[in-house]
């Protein structure tokens, strides 16, 4: 197991323009240092207990593993699908399926939504194995969704799975991330990072779903470009990790842009489940949705830090932010802490947010009915996720993500 | 098997609302509680079931049939519920994202009953009371008008199939042929099955269409008279003002120890208001 060096990041494979950048990306790294607490976009995160010593480079990957427990319930319930992405440790290791190309990224596609640049982002550039992208070319639309499952094999590796999303104008097609694996006691750290660029007039829907092992540490980022009449819809369900905190780049920046940002996550045990959002209006009539619901149990801890940035120039924008947290257990806690920064006076904004225990008179409305509190509580923690589920953009991954969810309450509460 | 209700007391923290309630309910008989607002009704209700925010300072409450005696104040809700006891709330609150179907079949999983039932129960039950069937699929009581929810409680209690049935100012909220709808319902239950039936009711436009055997006049906490309808179209008429003392704290009720309210509290106040 090669330790994180710049030689590690070297010796993956690769055509030469990407060894070279992945070294360079790790001789950054590994010269800088880590994030910290005491900066505001890592305030209530863990982030201070990550030793970059307990993790080790990803190793070419020996075969195809199978796809097991969510990750094949999901796949079995996308039956009807464009293709079929397995990668492990970030490398590409199955591609099925000639609805959509799914190639090596090019270097343009790369750098095309790029997360705020830190060390654990030149980390990334430095491990990611196996850059993806998926182009929709002008005009194509794909009804079925492209399934893509992330496979991390855990014992302490780095992975880095990395997908670019490219809805040439006036394309539509849907993709699916599942993030499976790591359930050994080492664990992994697993840099997921996703962009999605939709060019006018396209219509794209993701959905992530991370079901990583308990000890897992996994610091995502997606980002989000629409431009002028186009729309993005999304939704990610959170579940695995010992600290999974997923950054959210939304950008809008053409006239009329569109997106709708869901999210839906169950925290047990001492997880920490971290949600920075971003929506971005850097142009006139553009509207975002942002809807983030999350169930704490056990110790876990929910974060929710969310800002609305309003351009001078946006005019006419509809901006709307949501955070609501159930908290399930006296040990339990969530912070949710909206913010505005508006540089424009046209326009309709609004956040709420929200963090209580479940309502005792719902409750006993349920036990009035013969409901023991157990399933009275799992029932309304349900309810409370579906509204999240129900919009998914991929409307097949709500029945077996609420019998998911189901089973992960059954233990939170 | 009978409902005794035998020197309830209990209120809200601080305050003892209902000072010491008794009634017997036999199978299917309709008894009414009447009384002005702040008598103490909703808090009887609270208490009988349980509701969070009540807690019972005294008594008993008892089914007694063949066996022995089950308290059930000793019983959480839910356990209360499987033993027979219903309540129709004064306002149905919203549980968002929880459908009915499986709100009423996750008490019947606990209950040792059949949940396959419950779907085609719901249809034939809201059927009978005038609930649109697409308000079955909706989450309980969302965006659902005062009159629906009513219904809705109804739709419930004949799918529950209770044997003692509190219905907590039913009439709420009911235009006359919802009202009759309802009241026929309740009427069907307490003759075809012998549902023993506590009305709780502010004013009497509920017991024309539900005949009560008895009519218990609340007032401040107490049953301060009983009596056959004739009471409660004399109610009707006069109102509850003969049954209000002049006198704050001079209430005769032999045996009975005086609220604890502190002398500043309101005594009329709802607590719940």
């Amino acid at each position: 197991m090669a330790p994180l060096t710049v030689d590690a990041a070297r010796a993956l494979p690769g055509p030469a323009w990407l060894v070279e950048r992945r070294t360079a990306a790790a001789e950054r790294a590994l010269a800088s240092p880590l994030p910290t607490s005491t900066q505001e976009v890592w305030r209530y995160s863990p982030i201070d207990q990550l030793d970059l010593a307990a993790y080790h480079a990803p190793a070419p990957p020996s075969a195809h593993p199978p796809v097991t427990g969510l990750a094949e319930a999901l796949v079995q319930a996308l039956a009807e699908r464009s293709g079929l992405v397995v990668t492990v440790d970030g490398a590409l290791v199955h591609h099925q399926g000639d609805g959509l190309a799914v190639t090596e990224a090019p270097a343009e596609l790369l750098d095309a939504v790029p997360p705020p640049h830190d060390a654990l982002t030149d980390l990334h550039d430095a491990f990611a194995a196996s850059p993806l992208a998926v182009v929709v070319p002008r005009g194509k639309a794909v009804a079925a969704p492209l399934v893509v499952v992330h496979v991390v094999t855990g014992g302490g590796v780095l992975a880095c799975p990395r997908l670019v999303v490219h809805a040439q104008e006036g394309a539509e097609a849907s993709v699916v991330e599942i993030f499976v694996g790591a359930d050994d006691p080492a664990g992994a750290l697993v840099l997921p990072f996703t962009a999605l660029v939709v060019e006018q007039g396209a219509h794209l829907r993701h959905a992530a779903v991370q079901a990583l092992g308990p000890t897992a540490w996994s610091l995502g980022h997606a980002g989000s470009q629409v431009g002028r009449d186009a729309s993005l819809r999304s939704l990610v369900v959170a579940l695995g990790g010992r600290y999974a905190r997923l950054r959210t780049d939304a950008a809008l920046t053409g006239q009329g842009g569109e997106s709708t940002l869901l999210a839906a996550y169950v925290g047990d045990g001492s997880q920490v489940h971290d949600f920075r959002t971003m929506q971005e209006h850097l142009a006139p009539r553009t509207r975002s949705e942002l809807v983030f619901k999350g169930a704490v149990g056990g110790h876990s801890h929910g974060v929710y830090s969310g800002l609305i940035k309003v351009h001078k120039g946006a005019k006419g924008t509809q901006a709307f932010q949501t955070n609501r947290n159930l908290v399930l257990s006296e040990t339990a806690h969530a912070d949710s802490v909206p913010n505005l920064e508006i540089d424009e006076n046209d326009l309709a904004c609004s956040h709420a947010s929200a963090v209580g225990p479940i309502d005792a008179q719902q409750r006993f409305y349920l036990e009035a009915r013969g409901v023991p509190p157990e399933v009275a509580d799992r029932l309304i923690v349900l309810g409370f996720l579906d509204d999240v589920l129900a919009r998914s953009p991929i409307p097949g991954l709500r029945e077996p993500i609420a019998l998911e969810l189901a089973r992960r309450v059954e233990v939170a509460t | 098997m009978r409902l005794v209700i035998d020197q309830l007391r209990g209120g809200v923290p601080e305050r003892e609302i209902v000072q010491g309630i008794s009634l017997t309910i036999g199978p299917g008989e309709v008894h009414a509680v009447m009384g002005p607002n702040g008598a103490g009704k909703s808090t009887l209700a609270g208490l009988l079931l349980g509701r969070p925010g009540y807690a019972v300072t005294g008594g008993s409450v008892r089914l007694e049939g063949e066996g022995d005696p089950l308290e059930l104040l000793d019983l959480p809700t839910w356990q209360r519920a499987q033993a027979g006891l219903f309540l129709a709330m004064q306002k149905p609150l919203e549980v968002p994202g929880v459908s009915l179907v499986d709100a009423l079949s996750a008490g019947f999983a606990a209950g040792g009953r059949d949940p396959s039932q419950v779907g085609a129960r719901l249809a034939e039950e809201a059927d009978r009371v005038g609930f649109e069937r697409r308000f079955l699929d909706r989450p309980l009581n969302v965006d659902l008008s005062g009159g629906e929810r009513k219904r809705n409680e109804t739709v419930q209690l004949g799918v529950l199939q209770p044997r003692f049935a509190v219905l907590d100012e039913i009439d709420s909220g009911l235009d006359v042929d919802a009202l009759r709808a309802v009241a026929r319902r309740v009427e069907a239950e307490t003759t075809e099955r012998g549902l023993g039936v506590l009305v709780i009711t502010h004013f009497s436009r509920v017991l024309t269409e539900l005949q009560a055997d008895h009519i218990h006049v609340l007032s401040r906490g107490r049953i301060v008279a009983s009596g056959g309808p004739e009471l409660a179209h004399q109610l009707e008429a006069e109102g509850y003002a003969r049954y209000e003392p002049d006198d704050q704290d001079a209430l005769p009720a032999p045996g009975l120890a005086p609220p604890v309210s502190a002398p500043d509290d309101d005594p009329f106040a709802d607590p719940l208001a």
